[in-house]
């Protein structure tokens, strides 16, 4: 009884020991509830709930890319992008500053498929860059990047867009449950769903077999009779539809959208991933831990802010958490050599 | 002052499993060009790795100029005068003829008397004479990558020279040149040679050795077998001081029964020209066809052109009656026709994943239970099979390849195609790097999936395996077949003698 009890304790220890970084942040978590005010409280964890459900869907679609030993660098980019047009499109149809003063209100659910085939688009486009082109990823998504943040600002033109219906904004702020302070936020939701999802689809269908085997060993890969052009070209498009959900959850929980909206998010998914143990040299990352890797970073932000550290400083925490996540993680797999 | 310039005596070496060099001893005399003469796996490139510092020799000693020497590295080796011209050129395309002869020791000269910076006047005006040196006609400044790959071999020879080399070492200089660039580096041979330096010349075409070489070294299995002056020697003296071993009784009995043909190919042709070409065969049901040629003989790159990893120009394969279309490997496989590699790293073994999906990846569209999603269950059961039937050692179904030994990892990636249930079995050196245990185990799998029914065509450099186990071999040289061979003809002197039928 005793020994089944003691195993995946010992397995949590032993998890904790390999990802320091891990270790560190629970740490200082558990130090903060105790001592800052606030800290232990449902509005907080309301706050970094929504915040990590949207960092967290643009981490699961560059983790495909990731996987396979590629990147995606106009993934915030194509979330900005997604949130502009999902701005533009729910908007009121009294609102004064309409952007398409011609077309009437629309229905938010049509609008999400409408901006979701827009993210297929881009994730297609990427795809053939890199799977017929033959363009490196690292490139091909730096060019894309640059395309769609023009398209982007051509299509807002460079306008900060508003007057969303209500509707549309309460996606987000809407909870469920309210036992007094306590709440779910639909976000929150929409982030396990698709946890659960990616988690299945990784682990239990031919795609993710094939993703993993690709990111393993794309030559061995092609000669046991995958299609490795369709699967690389249909990671590159499901990860265009994440950004794509995340550009229209973002634009909702701002309640406005512009063209600057996800800068740098790529960078923050793919740091993400690579903290929670997604392989820069390809064919390993699981779901849970893309969760912690994003999770580390968003709590890392909230650390900051209650302890008052002037946010510039963010920047510095976050690159220094980067570099000595990776370089433990490194580590750990040299001495395995 | 030694007769020898340079020499081996009683070198060892050992790799995991195999004993590469059993106290071989070579001895070079200045002026001269010396052949070293073997099967594949031989170990003549093991022994100039010995000698150019690459490996480290478990026994033996050099001697230089009767001196015994120490070359720790190759930079060791380049100052002590040994050049090395490696079989696989690499050069740095992107960069200048004279950039890459000076690589790594470039001329240096001082800006303004204190800023260091590589000389280039001096650079360049050194590579032109070493190129007049080498008969190139070339611009010191035009970039390797525009050159032919005999210009490429001219360029690393000149490296040597630069290097003032006493010793050259050419490992199968000519195995992708003309007639004509073969007589262009003849002509830079003799150059050399009659300035005292020592070639040293691994080769497998046995007209040039005798034309070339003034005393040839043969080796066979890591062993020494003897020096002899080159106008002793004839064709069929080499090739059966090369080959003449027993066989042992390391294969199975073979109780398959070859039937009627399903596999046909006609014509085929490769569509760079210098790989295979007009290559036509029959493949029984039941039959094991072994595939036999020296190194670059393109029986890998034939078998990847039936199976799609490579384009082909002309050429039909008709399968069970039918024509075949193969434009990449997934056609073949939904054909029943598998393929294991020869470069279990590079296109065989998906190292981090486990021995599960390593098995599964190919058969994954057998186990599915609604849409896109995989029966784990199914995959369990398949993957216990396979570990069952083949008795590979593993910890668990989920350890990651990469910790087995070669001979597992080999097994497992057997069991990905027997998942698949093929009827036609391309092994591309099935037993390559594997020990003497494992190496009966796969033959005992290999015979018993021919007494089956399968199809097995098996490429193998080790002429006791391809005679021990084919029921019929096909002789491949230079991209041609030249030559069929049934079990009860085949001797290694006639095979080998097909696999040297230069053109």
């Amino acid at each position: 009884m005793e020994k089944k009890n003691s195993n995946p304790i010992s397995k949590f220890v032993g998890y904790l020991t390999s990802n320091p970084i891990v270790l560190l942040l629970l740490i200082a978590t558990i130090i903060m509830c105790f001592t800052v005010n606030n800290f232990f409280s449902w509005g907080n964890f309301g706050n970094l709930a929504s915040n990590t459900a949207v960092r967290f869907l643009i981490a699961l679609g560059v983790s495909g890319c990731l996987i396979t030993k590629g990147t995606d660098l106009s993934a915030g980019r194509q979330v900005g992008f997604a949130a502009c047009l999902a701005g533009i499109l729910c908007q009121r149809g009294d609102y004064a500053n309409r952007v398409f003063k011609a077309i009437p209100e629309m229905n938010i659910g049509l609008v999400l498929i409408i901006v979701i085939i827009a993210g297929a688009l881009w994730g297609i486009i990427n795809g053939l860059i890199i799977t017929r082109l033959h363009v490196p990823p690292f490139i091909a998504t730096l060019g894309t990047q640059t395309i769609i943040y023009g398209l982007c600002l051509v299509l807002t033109d460079a306008q900060p867009i508003g007057g969303f219906q209500k509707i549309y904004t309460s996606l987000i702020t809407g909870r469920i449950g309210s036992v007094r302070s306590f709440n779910i936020p639909y976000l929150l939701i929409v982030a396990v769903v698709f946890g659960l999802l990616f988690w299945f689809m990784y682990n239990h269908t031919t795609h993710g077999k094939y993703m993993y085997a690709i990111g393993g060993n794309e030559v061995a890969a092609e000669v046991s009779g995958v299609n490795t052009t369709r699967s690389l070209a249909s990671i590159y498009t499901i990860a265009g539809i994440m950004y794509a959900f995340a550009g229209y959850l973002l634009a909702a929980k701002s309640g406005g959208a512009s063209a600057s909206m996800g800068m740098g998010y790529e960078l923050e998914a793919i740091a993400g991933c690579t903290i929670g143990g997604v392989s820069t040299t390809g064919g390993i990352g699981t779901v849970s831990g893309i969760l912690v890797g994003v999770l580390v970073f968003e709590l890392l932000k909230i650390i900051l802010q209650f302890l008052g550290v002037n946010p510039y400083y963010n920047y510095v925490v976050q690159g220094v958490v980067i570099v000595v996540a990776v370089a433990l993680d490194i580590r750990k797999y040299i001495k395995k050599k | 002052m030694s007769e020898y310039l340079l020499e081996m005596r009683d070198v060892s070496k050992s790799f995991p499993g195999v004993k590469a060099l059993n106290h071989v001893q070579l001895k070079l005399r200045p002026g001269k060009v010396h052949a070293l003469m073997g099967e594949n796996g031989a170990g003549k490139s093991t022994l100039m790795k010995c000698m150019f510092g690459i490996y480290k020799m478990d026994e033996g000693q050099i001697y230089i100029d009767g001196q015994p020497a120490v070359i720790k590295d190759p930079m060791d080796a380049l100052r002590q005068g040994i050049a090395m011209v490696h079989q696989e050129l690499q050069p740095i395309p992107a960069r200048t003829i004279g950039e890459n002869i000076f690589l790594g020791r470039y001329p240096m000269k001082k800006y303004l008397g204190f800023i260091p910076a590589v000389d280039h006047k001096k650079m360049y005006e050194d590579t032109a004479a070493l190129l007049k040196k080498v008969r190139m006609n070339f611009d010191p400044k035009e970039k390797v990558g525009n050159l032919s790959v005999s210009q490429m071999q001219s360029v690393e020879i000149a490296k040597a020279v630069s290097a003032n080399c006493r010793v050259l070492i050419l490992d199968e200089p000519t195995s992708s040149l003309t007639d004509n660039e073969v007589e262009a580096l003849f002509r830079i041979v003799d150059d050399l040679t009659a300035e005292g330096v020592a070639v040293v010349y691994i080769s497998h075409k046995m007209d040039e050795i005798l034309r070339i070489a003034d005393e040839v070294t043969i080796m066979r299995d890591g062993q020494y077998i003897g020096t002899w002056p080159a106008n002793e020697l004839t064709t069929d003296s080499i090739i059966t001081k090369m080959v003449g071993r027993e066989l042992t009784n390391l294969y199975p009995e073979k109780h398959n029964v070859p039937g009627e043909v399903v596999f046909k190919v006609e014509n085929f042709t490769s569509i760079n020209p210098r790989s295979f070409r007009n290559v036509s065969f029959e493949l029984r049901k039941g039959e094991i066809l072994g595939v036999g040629g020296l190194v670059g003989a393109q029986r890998t790159e034939l078998m990847e052109g039936l199976f799609g990893t490579r384009s082909h120009t002309t050429g039909k394969i008709t399968y069970k009656g039918k024509e075949l279309k193969i434009s990449r490997p997934k056609d073949a496989i939904d054909q029943g026709i598998a393929m294991l590699t020869e470069d279990r790293r590079g296109s065989g073994i998906m190292g981090v994943l486990s021995v599960a999906d390593n098995v599964a990846i190919a058969s994954l569209n057998h186990y599915l239970s609604f849409g896109d999603a995989i029966d784990g269950k199914k995959v369990q059961a398949v993957v216990n099979e396979m570990i069952q039937k083949m008795e590979i050692k593993t910890p668990s179904q989920k350890t990651q390849i990469q910790s087995l030994s070669g001979g597992n990892q080999q097994k497992v990636l057997v069991g990905r195609w027997l998942a698949n249930n093929p009827d036609v079995l391309i092994l591309d050196e099935p037993t390559r790097g594997i020990d003497v245990g494992a190496k009966y185990e796969i033959y005992c799998i290999i015979e018993q999936l021919a007494r089956e029914g399968k199809s097995i065509i098996m490429i193998s450099s080790e002429m006791g395996e391809l005679i021990g186990m084919s029921d019929r071999i096909m002789v491949m040289c230079d991209g041609r077949v030249t030559g069929f061979v049934d079990r009860s003809e085949a001797t290694q002197e006639n095979i080998m003698a097909l696999a040297a039928q230069f053109e």
